[in-house]
This record gives structure tokens, sequence and C-alpha cells, in this order.
């Protein structure tokens, strides 16, 4: 059930897509992927899903995060990666929040009624 | 294996001995054991199949606590779905829940005696068969935590065909690592966050739960060297003494989230307090239809007593709510790899996938490794 | 059991798996009735290996049995006609028999079959005969109405002959013995579940199903093998942990080093389910005496379909019964896939 594989996309459809995931290739939803995706983007596949969106150069720019945070040094690992200071990494706590979100508060599942 | 799979960065086995050698030194600067807990099914597998418990010393435990959504389901809520099944309804399940016993059988069980229950791999799976079989009263027998509600309130807020409903036993993790954290007898030090559920949620929601109970998070990822990587940021917290938030999943969590996939959850369910097998009386961790859905909630459309019945006798000495706490291991189990194996399990944690005694079944512990 | 117990009790797809329940079936219901000594019955019933071996005069006959269910009929690599030949000359060759004296071949055909599809699938047969060198000499055929029996059900049987006490069974590895795989493992499984679920697959996915009787010849002359058998249902995982079992040894396997195709891990990574633990029907797993292990891979490298073979472990004295894997990260078991992993798949 919890399978997050990141595919490609290569078709869309309305909220249908079609993903190559190491060259297989299924049919993902798009209704809950929060972002607009086109073909060739990167998406993460939970239960036939689109969850999650996936630029590709963040996938590079992890990589180098790692490599370069074994010497604890955060940000001579953004600038080995060309990023400025303060870039749009979202890595949360220590490294601060960079970006600065116009958007309300992330929603949390409500109060209880219904059912 | 030999392939080109090893083009996934994220596996390259020379980083992962590198950290492994950091997280060492860390342990031995911290001089003390130390207990990380993860609550996610899909971290305890990647641990397994790496065989990830046996680099790191031996002072430093990883536990899984309550992250198996299959194992969390009350078997009273398998009862439910078994009732439904057995009253004609054609009932749709996740292949992991389909094994799973009740008090009295489970939905494989069910199916062997003649009743309608379809396996499926999503919730669009379900509809569509719904959408195909106009005849029959298709149930969505809907379980997971928040990663797996969003598809399931996405597919009812695109008008589903009339015939479809959904059973509602979704659950939210958050909740379930405050009753950990609360437990007098913990001994967690810090929290590994699972990095699909977080994905949806956002990191920001830990921000208070760091704070309230002084424990440190990191959201972690899902191949072997983000799982490696998890642990030595938390040794870094562990180390200073501080606790703190931080995302060692950037390319797939943000802080707020995926807003749309929340928004979705937010309009299609509620939150209310309930049993989470094992973990008596959860605040606030089970999803149930909100009343605008009414009409495609199998609660409320059909009047169908569950099953019920004493249960298998071995389950008195099922302790697999205590495993998913994180206060006793499959080992200590009296029924563990005896009574209790895949073959003929007693418990959920060793019907599911995701349980930790299945795994633990399957893939050994470390130490003698 | 009681017979009440025994009356309730029904028949799972599980029995069917080739893992552990259908042992606990064997070896509960199969092999006490039958099993048991007779004169020159070398390697019997209780063995469970792959044939049987009697010993008559100064030779060695290896008799075995399958019975064919596959769905679909038809899939990537061949069909239910290549794999009920293929499985039967294969059996034999891992018991050492690789010049199959005989083999026979019952049909249960479903009515309203296309005799077209079933000339088919004798096509099949007989190419596959031809491959392997050998021939259907006698056989059945019955026809079950419509909707009493799944499309086609093949059983043959096989015969082979070598000189007596130069079989090979699947328990004999001794610690320090190397295993040795003859080619990429889970092509077959992964295959037939691709098929059922309708992927479209860019990557060539097809099944390893073909006679492997010279791969073996070719092993078997180039260096010592101790133990051979070939890992059809419950996969690698499954005839590696019964080998370790049956000679009372441990086994430790490098996992980087087992060849598996990108195309089969890709799918199997999309499913959760595990190359290692799915059906191969033209791959063999050897122990091989150390002295000689590159000896055997550089000849099966030699072969049309050795080319990918590999060491990828060696028996040892530890963990007797139970299998470890070295994953390149860390350790941990490698145990025996439950239940129906993937139903009628050969």
């Amino acid at each position: 059930m919890c399978l997050g594989v990141p595919g490609e996309i290569r078709e869309i459809d309305g909220t249908e897509a079609v993903a190559d995931f190491w060259g297989v290739e299924r049919r993902v939803r798009l209704d809950v992927v929060g972002d607009a995706v086109e073909v060739g983007d990167y998406i993460l596949n939970h239960a036939g899903f689109a969850i999650r969106k996936i630029p590709e150069r963040e996938v590079e720019e992890t990589m180098a995060i790692y490599e370069s945070l074994f010497g604890d040094d955060v940000d001579e690992a953004l600038d080995e990666i060309g990023a400025p200071r303060g870039a749009d990494i979202d890595l949360g706590g220590e490294q601060g929040d960079a970006e600065a979100e116009a958007e309300a508060d992330a929603a949390v599942p409500g109060d209880t009624d219904g059912d | 294996m030999a392939t080109e799979a090893d083009d996934l960065k994220f596996r390259d086995p020379e980083a992962a001995q590198e950290l492994a050698a950091d997280i060492e030194t860390q342990m031995e600067r911290i001089d003390d054991p130390v207990e990380i807990m993860h609550v996610c099914g899909s971290h305890e597998q990647v641990i397994a199949k790496f065989g990830l418990r046996s680099m790191l010393p031996s002072d430093l435990s990883v536990t899984m606590g309550p992250g198996c959504p299959v194992c969390v389901t009350n078997m009273p809520e398998v009862d439910e779905a078994v009732a439904l099944a057995e009253a004609g309804t054609t009932v749709a399940t996740y292949g992991d829940m389909f094994r799973v016993p009740g008090t009295v059988k489970s939905l494989a069980d069910a199916k062997a005696e003649g009743a309608a229950v379809e396996v499926v791999y999503s919730a669009s799976e379900a509809v569509e068969y719904a959408a195909a079989h106009p005849d029959e009263d298709v149930v969505f027998f809907a379980t997971g935590f928040e990663t797996t509600a969003a598809p399931t309130a996405a597919v009812l807020q695109a008008d589903p065909p009339e015939n479809f409903y959904v059973l509602s036993a979704h659950k939210y993790v958050p909740p379930a690592m405050e009753v950990v954290a609360e437990m007098p007898d913990t001994d967690v030090d810090a929290f590994l966050a699972a990095g699909h559920a977080a994905t949806i949620t956002g990191y920001g929601l830990f921000e208070e739960f760091v704070d309230e109970y002084d424990t440190p998070v990191v959201v972690g990822g899902f191949e072997p060297l983000d799982v490696l990587y998890g642990v030595r940021r938390i040794l870094e917290f562990v180390e200073s003494g501080t606790s703190g938030l931080d995302n060692a999943y950037p390319r797939c969590v943000s802080r707020d989230g995926n807003e749309a996939a929340m928004s979705a959850i937010d309009e299609v369910f509620a939150l209310t307090s309930g049993e989470w097998r094992g973990i008596a009386d959860i605040p606030d961790a089970n999803f149930v239809l909100r009343e605008a859905y009414a009409a495609h909630s199998a609660r409320r459309q059909f009047d169908v007593d569950p099953v019920s019945g004493d249960g298998d006798p071995l389950t008195e000495e099922c302790i697999c709510g205590d495993i998913m706490a994180g206060t006793a291991t499959p080992e200590d189990c009296a029924l563990f790899g005896e009574e209790c194996t895949p073959q003929n399990p007693v418990g959920a944690c060793m019907v599911s996938d995701e349980g930790t005694c299945k795994i633990r079944h399957e893939y050994g512990g470390h130490p003698e490794l | 059991m009681s017979d009440d117990a025994r009356d309730e009790e029904t028949v799972t797809v599980a029995h069917g798996g080739g893992t552990g329940r259908t042992r606990d079936f064997l070896e509960d219901s199969v092999v006490p009735r039958f099993g048991g000594d007779a004169d020159g019955l070398a390697v019997g019933l209780d063995a469970l290996d792959d044939g049987a071996v009697h010993e008559i005069g100064d030779r060695s006959v290896v008799v075995t049995t399958d019975s064919h269910v596959v769905s679909p009929l038809s899939f990537p690599g061949g069909d239910i006609g290549r794999l009920a030949v293929s499985g039967t000359v294969n059996d034999l060759a891992v018991m050492g028999a690789t010049e199959p004296l005989s083999l026979t071949c019952s049909l249960v055909v479903e009515e309203g079959v296309s005799v077209g599809l079933l000339e088919d699938v004798l096509d099949s047969m007989q190419a596959a005969c031809e491959a392997a060198g050998c021939a259907v000499t006698t056989g059945d055929t019955k026809v079950m109405g419509s909707g009493d029996v799944d499309g086609v059900v093949i059983n043959t049987t096989g015969v082979g002959v070598l000189p007596q006490g130069e079989h090979v069974p699947d328990a004999g590895l001794s610690p320090g013995d190397k295993l040795v795989v003859s080619g990429p493992v889970g092509d077959h499984g992964i295959t037939l579940l691709a098929e059922r679920e309708g992927f479209d697959i860019e990557g060539d996915l097809t099944s390893d199903v073909a006679p492997v009787n010279d791969l073996v010849a070719a092993a078997l002359d180039a260096g010592t093998v101790t133990a051979m058998t070939d890992p059809t249902r419950g996969g690698l995982s499954t005839a590696l942990n019964e080998m370790a079992r049956k000679a009372d040894v441990g086994a430790l396997v490098d996992e980087t080093a087992v060849p598996v195709r990108d195309s089969v891990a890709a799918t199997g990574e999309l499913l959760g389910i595990d190359p290692f633990d799915v059906a191969n029907e033209g791959t063999v797993v050897f122990g091989v005496d150390a002295a000689t292990a590159d000896a055997v891979v550089d000849a099966l490298r030699a072969t049309p379909l050795g080319a990918d073979a590999a060491v990828v472990g060696e028996a040892v004295a530890e963990h007797t019964g139970r299998v470890v894997l070295d994953t390149g990260f860390g350790r941990r078991y490698l145990s025996e896939p439950e239940g129906e992993q993937l139903p009628r798949i050969c």
C-alpha cells in the first residue's frame, strides 16, 4: 500500500496521466498532486495517485547535499551545488525556511462531525 | 541485484558505508543507548530489506511504532467489512487487508465461502468496478493513513456512481505519535517521521510536537541512504542535547505539504476518536466521512450488524498492541514463529506486509548477523 | 487430524504454491502413504527432489513428472507447450540426466478450445523436444466439458538414464561449495505477472522458459557439481533455502552478484514482488566444489543460455538451514515467500 514510487509523466488526459516507472508504464490520477504537471515531470505515485511533483533537479541536488553534509557544513554544501545561500531547497528545521509562503497555514483535518 | 537500478543514486553502497561510519562515531561520543522510533511500514520494509540494522551499532535501536495501517485497523472494523460482504455487497479492498482476520474471519475467508470480495490496487479501480457493475453495491474498504486517504477523498469528490460506497477505516498518524510520546514507559529519544505521509501533510505540523515533547523529529525518505541520513541527522540532535525538526526528504516534503490533497481530505473527512488495534482510544485519529457524503457512506446506507465472535483464543496471548506501541518486540511474543507465522497468523502484525512481526519473520533480526 | 477437522479444511491455492504449505501437504499426506525405502531406490519420495532415481544394474534411471496449469496459456517467450516439455526435461537434467530418454504427454482439454490453439501448443512442444534432443513417445488425451477444466492442462513425465551413482541430488551441498546461477533470475514469474496485469512494458520482458539440459551437461563436464536444482515455483529464495535445509548447511549470498534484468527489477519494484521469489523455467542453481567453480562458470558462459552465469555465494557451516543475503548495505535473512505469490505460474 505505501508504495511511493517516482515516475516520469509521458501523457496527460484530464485528470489521468500515463507515467513511466523505469520502463514500465502505468496510469496515475492527478486529482491530488497539488501542482501543475506537464509531460516530462516526475511524480511520486501512491496507490494509483500522484501525490507530489518532484522537480528533477531536486534529485541531483539532494544527492549533492547528502555528500557535502558529511562535512556538516550546510552553507558550503549549498555553495558547492551552486545554489545561493538561503536557496529554495526546503530543509526546514535548522536550515530555516527560505521560502516566504504567502499561502495560508497547512490545512489540518478538521473538527469532529458527520458520519 | 546487479542491474541498472544501481543508477538509483540513493542506493549507493559506498555512501551508505560512509554514513554508517559517521553514525558509529556519533554513538561513541553519545555513549548511551539511543532509541529512534519510526512510524511507517515502508520504513520498516526498507530497513529490513537492506539489512540496515546490521550496519548500526548495537546500542542504537530503531524500533517500529504504530506505522502499519493494516495492523492498527481494529478487528471490529474488519468485522464490519466482512458483514457487508456476507450481506451481499461487493467489498473492494486493498490486497494487504484481504487476509487480516477479524474476530471471526477475514475477507479472504468470506470470499472463499462465496462472498463477493475484490482486491484492488487503488481507490479509482474500486470506482471503475462500481461503474462497470451497476447492479452491485460496491463498498470500498478504505484503509490506510493520510497518504491513502487523499485518493479516497479525490474519488468521492469526483462524483462517483450511486452504487459506490466507502467504509472508512483511514487513520491519522500524528496523534498516535503523541500517544507514544506520552507513554510513561517509553524510551523513545527521537522520531523518524514518515516521508510520504509528510508529502501530504507537510512537516509544519511537527513543530508543535517537537516543542511540546522536547523530542527531535526528522522526516525521512525511503531509500536506504535516506534512512541512514535521517538517523545521522537525529543523532546530531541527540548529541547536542537539543530537540528540533528537520526535513531530510526535501525532494518530496515541504513545510506546508500538498495543499490540494489536504483540502480534499478535509472536505471529505472529519476526525474522530477511536480505537486503534492495541492502542485504545486515540483522540482525533480516525477519519470518518462527513455528512455531505452520507449518500456514499457504507455505515449510513447499510444497516448491517458486524459479525462478531470471541475470536481465536490465541489472540489473548497476542501482543501486537505492545509491539506497535514499541514497548515490545516480536521476539518477546510467545506466539512469534510458533503458533503465529505468516502462514498461520494470529495477529495483524503477522499478516500485513508492513507488519513488524511479518517483516521480522521474513528478514530476521540483526544481532547475530 | 480428527475426521471432523479434516472434513472442514479445504484445499486452497496456497497448497499449490510450491513452498511451505505445499511441503506440509506432501509431508503430512503424501509421503507417509507412498514414501519409504525400496530396493534399488537411490532417491525416493521422501527426498522431495526434482525426480526419483532407481538403480538398475549398472545404470541409474531418473523419473520425473509435472502438471502444467499456467495461465495465460501463451505469454512472451513461450506457451504451455514449451513449458511442459522444458519443465520435465529440466527436472531430469538437474538430477543429472541430461539426455532424456522418453517423454510422455497427457492432455486434458476443455471442450470448446480451438483446434488451432491446440496445434500451436503441440508445435511448441515439438520445437522444445527438438531443442532438447528428445521425443514424446506416449501419452493420453482427455476432454472435459466446457467450464469443467480451464483451457488446457498438460502433464508430462520424463525418463532419463545415466551411469549408476552419477545422479546429482539437491541435497548435496557442503560448506565451502560455491553457489552458481546459470542466468538472470525472475524472468518467468515477473513476465507472467506483467501479462496478467496488462502492463505496457517498454523494456523486454520475456519468460526464460527453455530446455537447459545442454547447459547442465556443460557444467557437469567442466567441474564438480555437488548439488543442483531448477528454481521454479517459489523462486531462487525457495531453492536456496531448500538446498541449505536438506544439506544442513547455511548459505551466504551476495545480492549484488545475482544477475537480474533491468526490466524485471523495475517491474518487481513497481509491484513490490521480489524477482528472487518467483518462478524461473530455464535457469539452474548449482552447488559447485570451490576448486572448479570458475571453470563451471566459464563453461556455462560459453553456452547460448548461460551467458550471464555467475558465482553468487557459497555454502557455509553457520546458520544451518538459513540463507543470509548480503545486500551491499547490511545483511539479512533471505526467506521463502509465503503462500501463493502468483497462482498458476507454471
